[in-house]
């Protein structure tokens, strides 16, 4: 071992680099979040209407978009509507809508559990109160339901920065893109590379998600009833 | 829709469907015992080997099985530890796949009250009885839905095993795309593909887990 592998971080913008790959992501699944929020909480409104083809058509979307491994869904937008539709749509507005795909069905799924886990009693209760249906879910159902939504909503956050890694498998660059380029570059100089830097990403990954998910879990501690 | 084309090419899907299946199986069965070990150490808070645990489940849960990989089959080669594509992808999901298994099984035991073992023990159980008659069987109603969920989680999580070469379904998949130009056929191929294999999988699973409800004390 000429000098310690660890040093290639430090040579040049390497370390910088690899964080600008991983913002890539990082802004890939923030976006997703954002927009898939209100539309999974529509989505899951939607599930817990009384109508049963509305129902069917919400079940059999969430079915499929969880049954599908991600990867597959990456594949079947990005490879599957250039040749369908005639549209080209670059990797990032793939993973974006996969992601939104992806984020809203599990969205959705969070929020009708939420609200069907909420005791018939809480809307009897209310009636006989006095309060009308508005006012039943604005001061009743909605702050219950929000309690039970915060803590999985956080946790789906560090699961859509876990699985946006996928991207690099269709061809995006992102950090572990930038990493097989760093290492290429220094295969005679740094022969032992891989190791660091794969060990590095591997430790900025859980950097990412480790506080996000003590987040999650402290709220529902705190909310649990 | 070119179906001599697809007569002609699902042979491929076949051979690796299996292979994704293997990966998938080898992978679920040493993450069970991964998980039993950890669940236990975890719920019977044994000294020391509990943070280690613990320590291993954060990080395991809080990272991608991609960059696990990456790490595995490019990274430890460097440290002299050689593992065939298929060993790293066993490894990689066992890794992964230990820490939901320990934290479905510790959350079963987790659920029993302190009072079913302290009742069977002044009924004159023996611990082996306790466990065997009252623990057991109270767990299992709690464990075994988070574990199937677990089980289909592992299966689709082998779908990013073709970064390591191992030609699986992506792999065949994008192959196919790439040599023929026929993507509609290829992914539609795959997608039937993960169906087969995770549909059975799925409706057993919300079958037995509504036969396990009755199991549980109460409902």
């Amino acid at each position: 071992m000429q000098d310690l592998g660890i040093s290639i971080l430090f040579k040049g913008t390497n370390f910088l680099r690899l964080l600008g790959g991983l913002w890539t992501t990082v802004k890939i699944s923030l976006i997703a979040v954002l927009i898939s929020l209100p539309l999974g909480i529509i989505l899951g409104l939607l599930m817990t209407s009384n109508s049963k083809f509305i129902k069917a058509v919400c079940r059999v979307y969430l079915d499929f978009i969880r049954i599908m491994p991600q990867l597959v869904l990456l594949f079947l937008v990005y490879f599957g509507a250039t040749r369908t539709f005639g549209v080209n749509l670059s990797a990032f507005t793939s993973a974006v809508i996969v992601f939104v795909m992806w984020g809203t069905a599990e969205m959705g799924d969070l929020v009708r559990s939420a609200l069907i886990s909420i005791p018939k009693h809480q809307y009897d209760s209310a009636a006989a109160l006095g309060m009308n249906s508005r006012q039943t879910f604005r001061y009743v159902i909605l702050p219950q339901t929000v309690r039970r939504l915060l803590p999985p909503s956080i946790n789906l956050i560090t699961r859509m920065i876990k699985t946006t890694s996928l991207v690099v498998l269709i061809g995006m660059v992102e950090v572990l893109k930038v990493a097989q380029q760093i290492i290429d570059a220094n295969r005679f100089e740094y022969p032992t590379a891989s190791l660091w830097i794969y060990g590095v990403i591997f430790l900025l990954y859980f950097l990412i998600c480790w506080p996000i998910s003590l987040l999650s879990r402290a709220l529902e501690k705190r909310w649990a009833d | 829709m070119d179906l001599e084309f697809i007569h002609k090419y699902a042979p491929l899907y076949v051979e690796a469907a299996g292979l994704t299946a293997r990966i998938a199986f080898f992978g679920i069965v040493f993450s069970l015992i991964v998980g039993v070990l950890c669940g236990f150490i975890r719920h019977f808070k044994v000294p020391v080997l509990q943070r280690i645990v613990g320590a291993y489940i954060e990080l395991s849960r809080n990272t991608p099985l991609l960059v696990q990989l990456f790490f595995l089959y490019y990274g430890l080669p460097k440290l002299g530890i050689m593992l065939s594509s298929e060993q790293c992808a066993v490894a990689g999901l066992t890794f992964l796949g230990g820490s939901y298994m320990c934290e479905s099984i510790r959350s079963g035991l987790d659920s029993i009250e302190p009072i079913q073992t302290e009742s069977a023990y002044s009924l004159g159980f023996t611990p082996v009885q306790t466990m065997r008659y009252i623990l057991f069987p109270q767990a299992l109603a709690v464990s075994v839905p988070a574990i199937t969920a677990n089980m289909i989680f592992l299966i689709k999580e082998t779908s990013v095993v073709s970064a390591i070469a191992l030609a699986d379904l992506m792999f065949v998949a994008k192959d196919l795309i790439g040599l023929y130009y026929q993507t509609d056929e290829a992914l539609l191929m795959l997608v039937i593909s993960y169906l087969i294999l995770l549909l059975p999988i799925s409706i057993i699973s919300s079958l037995v887990e509504r036969r396990l409800r009755y199991a549980g004390f109460g409902n």
